[in-house]
């Protein structure tokens, strides 16, 4: 087993499969992000929802452990891929080769990864260890955090709210890129794949890419034109 | 009197290979592993035989001058390969494409090895299946067959247009299986320079590294050549580059004679050369012969028009084009053999029927307009599209649409070592296989029969027939070449050529000297050869020789990798081989196969054997630098085998 | 298609031997017939060389049509040069403008090092082949070559995966070093027929354990390699070797 682990494809399936996880996860995140759009009320009863259920609870520390692992073996098997490669070319032309997305999943992801650093600190940090910086607020009753207000206030902020809308519609139209490529590549990398069945799993992975960077482009959006 | 016994087993011819298994000697499994077997050449014949030889618990060394044994020029054959299974059911027998052979080499082959050759033939296609070769199969799940030149059934295997690659693969895959197993020594990048002869046996080779130079030595109870044709002769083949005759020719110099050293073949349907700078023919295969269809314009004034652009092909009505393949052969049409095809070629184009727009004018078309409209595009895609792509990559043309410019070119090598039954030369221990020696393909080779013969010698002959050998040799120990006389002096032999060839330091490049060659041979040992070009073509080879070693140059180290040095050494031996050819040329006054002399033809333009003079086979024997060789003659008679003239006009 | 002369300047990777430092030469050849093939090209310019009694330019190449997969070369930033389905003795002049430079390197990976000038050492792909690369089956006592019928579709997918020919682009063109379309072209073929399936399981394992010991990187499916195959192998091949590989660990 641990032969398989260390092998190329063992870890490239660990990476595959941390990947369609985390996929998943996105998933639900935007759905839950959507109630922004919905207003206040609508979006705290999700928030507060998320935060009392015990399936999420468990699933939080998984979650975690799932970017740690892709993030881990993501560089991992890029430090080999540049040990295997120790002369580069004077000149190179992949145009036409293959996609740029696919070139630089790395760069992507570290990008993405830069993103979710400030996105922890700005929203997960407060709502999970300093839930008292948020105000609190009564939905039909019951009294739970403004989580509502930190996420639009970043996004309204008169001084910073168009830069870090900006930044981030720039970190998922990264993650988009990065999408682009990891929905096929890891069905792929599990072997679920064939000539048919590639063209569908691409075509469905850019779509779901679009689905993602869009869904998530829209709120800042909203918020600074709409709103 | 002649020195050749060609040791053909008693009994009758169908029953002489069983008879030969059944009382040779055989070498015991303890013994194997004290034997080393050098094998020289990784193709189809050398691929075959060492993985074959080390399956049996032989230590067998395995060389080859490519970075891998899977280079071999093999890989190049596209059409098939023949076997007498009748699957298709329609009437194929041993003995019939045992018939096929001895006629489609003109009655110049050895009737008992073609007959084992013709026996073997099913036993390969076993082989390559159970080594998951995907042959082209039917709906139904089982192999697919082809018809080829030649022959009224089908018999041909094949794996798209890549056949020779399959095969090769195939017997590169158990080869490597060997060397995985540490029963094979594979040295790549290494070229044969001497073999070494031991108190008249062969003993070994000495090689070069040709990364390092290195000279060295290496021992073997036996040595086996698997080395292909000498083709390149003429500098322009369908040979890979690197294709040379020099082992071959060590041995002749080391006293293995060469047997028909003129018998070469020429094979009608490569692409036309396009000008000065070719450096190879390329072949289009012959299965294409199938469903193209030959032609030349009637009238002088289109082919003209053609070869100026000023007329498009396709739009030749079909009134105004000569089908000549199919005018003068009924019977066969597009399918007669090689020989006859490439020569009804020729004889068009001498005409001034030509419609290529190179220097020479050469070139017929190959015509899939018709196979299209009777099959459909997509049929014709999925038998020839690899190679209407390799075409169209070339040429810049759409077969689909246009046709195919073709003409004849020298393709394989008939002649070569003289070998008798048991694939043993003059030199005992010394065993040539494959296209590297004579014996089965007479004057003329039929399509789809080189893998044949080159994989039945590999597989299922050699690995029987050389343990006849080696049965007596179990007494002999390993000899260390460092340290042995033999050895020693073969190795300052070959640095003494190398040195004499490094210190020309004259004004001419290699290639300069290969292209004069291949001008004269082309030209006077060609398609048509006659007694008065032969002798000229002798001349002009000598000349050649004497200029090439009083005014060649090689840039570069003797120590290192040295591309010059390495194609130097081999054109060295390509002009004495080419003059060797022609010395048999003019000795064989007759037409027969592809040999076919302009005094000796037919009333209606056909080859013309004297079987009466020339039913033998010419063995030659070297006799010394600058010394004329002398000629020993095996005599082929025919037990089971009525001689005919072939025809190919009626059934 | 009419032929016509170009004149070109030519950037050719030098270098002595694998332990010298190499560099780029210039180089300038004029009246090149657009119907030669690029070897030819190398041909005029070595033949160039010699008569100015320098070293010509070490390449690999041997059948020139295609099919030994010998010929390597890195041509303007692309394996076998720019064109596809194309091994770069099957590359024509013509696919070159009138004046242009042509940078010329030779395969660039730590599993291949470099021999002389453009020639590479691909040894590695001999030692992946050794570990299962075959049938093993020896020579004589097989069954009958029609004793098990195979789907043609099986047979003809099994075709296009045996059609690599070992040249080593696909590593070349690969920014990860990755050897997998040519393992997985080989582990493919077999894995397809009843006859390569019997030891299908070992053979996955064994490939891959060598191809990853031998120093090369981690596919990550950008899929150059599938374009700068000269055969045109599908990445659906590497899809049927993870799954083979997959499935032969989880049943141990």
């Amino acid at each position: 087993m641990s032969n398989f682990i260390s092998s190329s494809i063992g870890k490239k399936l660990i990476l595959s499969l941390s990947g369609l996880f985390l996929i998943t996860f996105l998933l639900i995140h935007l759905i839950a992000n959507l109630f922004l759009l919905g207003g206040s009320d609508a979006f705290n009863t999700a928030v507060h929802f998320m935060d009392t259920n015990p399936v999420i609870q468990i699933m939080q520390p998984i979650l975690a452990l799932g970017f740690v692992v892709h993030i881990l073996y993501g560089v991992i098997i890029q430090l080999q891929n540049w040990k295997a490669t120790p002369v580069n070319y004077k000149t190179v032309n992949q145009k036409e080769s293959s996609k740029w997305s696919a070139r630089n999943m790395i760069w992507l992801g570290l990008f993405v990864l830069a993103f979710l650093l400030i996105h922890l600190g700005n929203y997960f940090y407060v709502m999970k260890f300093a839930p008292h910086d948020m105000g609190s607020t009564l939905v039909d009753g019951v009294e739970m955090h403004d989580a509502y207000s930190l996420v639009t206030g970043l996004f309204t902020n008169p001084s910073f709210g168009v830069i870090y809308s900006i930044i981030y519609i720039i970190g998922f139209v990264a993650l988009g890129l990065h999408l682009n490529h990891a929905f096929w590549s890891a069905f792929q990398t599990i072997g679920w794949s064939n000539d048919v069945w590639r063209k569908r799993l691409s075509t469905i992975g850019t779509l779901y890419a679009i689905l993602i960077a869009v869904g998530f482009s829209i709120i800042p959006l909203y918020f600074l034109f709409i709103k | 009197m002649t020195k050749l016994n060609s040791k053909i087993p008693e009994g009758k011819l169908k029953d002489k290979w069983s008879n030969y298994k059944a009382h040779q000697n055989l070498v015991n499994p303890a013994n194997k592993r004290k034997i080393d077997i050098i094998v020289v050449g990784t193709g189809l014949a050398g691929g075959a035989a060492a993985a074959s030889l080390a399956e049996l618990g032989f230590k067998v060394k395995n060389f080859c001058y490519q970075d891998s044994p899977r280079r071999a020029h093999s890989i190049a054959a596209q059409g098939g390969i023949n076997a007498a299974k009748n699957y298709p059911n329609d009437g194929d027998t041993v003995y019939r494409l045992f018939y096929d052979t001895i006629k489609g080499g003109d009655y110049r082959s050895r009737e008992a090895n073609v007959y084992r050759l013709a026996e073997v033939s099913n036993s390969i296609i076993d082989q390559g299946v159970a080594q998951g070769i995907p042959f082209a199969r039917e709906y139904g799940g089982l192999l697919a067959n082809r018809s080829f030149g030649g022959a009224l059934v089908s018999r041909t295997f094949y794996a798209r247009g890549q056949t020779g690659q399959q095969l090769l693969l195939g017997a590169y895959s158990a080869l490597s299986r060997q060397i995985g197993l540490g029963n094979v020594t594979m040295y790549s990048r290494t070229e044969l320079m001497d073999i070494v002869i031991v108190d008249g046996k062969a003993r070994g080779i000495v090689t070069r590294n040709l990364i390092t130079g290195k000279i060295e030595s290496h021992f073997g109870h036996a040595v086996v050549l698997a080395t292909g044709g000498y083709g390149n002769t003429f500098f322009l083949s369908t040979n890979a580059m690197g294709s040379n005759g020099s082992a071959a020719w060590k041995a002749y110099k080391k006293g293995a004679f060469f047997a028909n050293p003129s018998f070469v073949q020429i094979h009608p349907t490569a692409i036309p050369q396009h000008g000065e700078f070719q450096s190879k023919l390329t072949l289009m295969s012959e299965s294409l012969r199938n469903d193209g269809r030959i032609w030349v314009p009637k009238k002088l004034e289109d082919a003209k028009a053609i070869r100026e652009g000023k007329l498009k092909p396709e739009d030749l009505p079909d009134e105004d084009r000569d089908f000549y393949l199919e005018r003068r052969y009924p019977a066969f049409g597009n399918l007669v053999p090689r020989d006859v095809a490439a020569r009804a070629a020729k004889e068009r184009t001498d005409k001034g029927y030509g419609i290529e727009n190179n220097p020479t004018k050469e070139g017929v078309f190959l015509d899939f307009k018709y196979a299209i409209e009777r099959l459909g595009k997509d049929a014709i895609e999925e038998k020839y599209g690899n190679l209407f792509q390799m075409y169209e990559k070339i040429t810049a043309d759409d077969p689909y649409k246009t046709p195919m410019k073709i003409f004849p070119a020298i393709h394989y090598t008939m002649g070569g070592i003289w070998v008798d039954y048991e694939l043993q030369t003059t030199v005992p221990g010394l065993f040539v296989a494959g296209e590297a020696n004579f014996s089965d393909h007479g004057a003329n080779r039929l399509g789809a029969s080189a893998l044949m013969q080159g994989l039945a010698d590999g597989y299922f002959v050699l690995p029987y027939t050389i343990q006849n050998y080696l049965a007596y040799e179990i007494g002999t120990e390993r000899m260390n070449p460092a340290e042995h006389e033999e050895f020693k002096k073969a190795e300052k032999d070959v640095e003494a050529l190398i040195d004499k060839l490094m210190s020309i330091k004259g004004t001419k490049s290699v290639d300069y000297f290969h292209k004069k060659l291949g001008k004269v041979m082309w030209n006077n040992v060609g398609m048509e050869r006659n007694e008065k070009g032969l002798k000229e073509a002798i001349e002009k080879i000598q000349e050649i020789k004497k200029e090439f070693w009083s005014d060649l140059k090689i840039p570069g180290e003797k120590n290192s990798l040295n591309v010059e040095l390495e194609k130097a050494n081999r054109v060295a031996d390509f002009i004495e081989i080419g003059e060797l050819m022609a010395r048999d040329a003019l000795n064989r006054d007759e037409s027969c196969g592809g040999h076919f002399r302009s005094e000796h033809i037919t009333e209606d333009g056909e080859a013309k054997r004297n079987d009466k003079d020339f039913m033998y086979v010419a063995a030659w024997e070297y006799k010394g630098e600058n010394e004329e060789p002398v000629l020993h003659k095996e005599p082929l008679s025919y037990e089971e085998i009525e001689v005919k003239t072939r025809n190919y006009k009626t059934a | 298609m009419s032929a016509k002369t170009i004149n070109i300047k030519l950037k050719v990777w030098r270098q002595k031997d694998a332990n010298s430092k190499g560099g780029f030469e210039d180089y300038q050849l004029e009246n090149i017939s657009t119907a030669s093939s690029f070897l030819e090209m190398m041909d005029v310019l070595n033949e160039k060389l010699v008569n100015e009694n320098k070293e010509p330019v070490a390449f690999d190449h041997d059948c020139r049509e295609g099919i030994c997969g010998m010929c390597s070369m890195f041509i303007n930033g692309r394996a076998h040069g720019p064109d596809t389905l194309v091994t770069t003795c099957q590359l024509h002049m013509r696919t070159f403008k009138d004046g242009e430079t042509i940078v010329i390197e030779p395969w660039r990976t730590g599993g291949f090092p470099v021999i002389k000038d453009l020639m590479v050492d691909r040894t590695a792909y001999e030692k992946i082949m050794q570990a299962g690369g075959f049938v093993s089956v020896n020579t004589g006592g097989v069954p009958d070559a029609n004793a098990i019928p195979i789907p043609k579709h099986d047979a003809d997918e099994a075709m296009d995966a045996a059609s690599c020919i070992g040249c080593g682009a696909c590593v070349a063109t690969c920014k990860n070093s990755s050897a997998m379309l040519f393992v997985a072209a080989k582990v493919s073929q077999l894995a397809l027929l009843p006859q390569g399936r019997v030891e299908a399981s070992k053979r996955a394992k064994n490939m891959v354990a060598v191809m990853d010991e031998l120093g090369f990187g981690n596919c990550s499916n950008t899929g150059a390699c599938e374009m700068e195959c000269p055969k045109g192998i599908s990445l659906a091949h590497i899809a049927r070797l993870n799954r083979e590989f997959l499935s032969a660990n989880i049943k141990g």
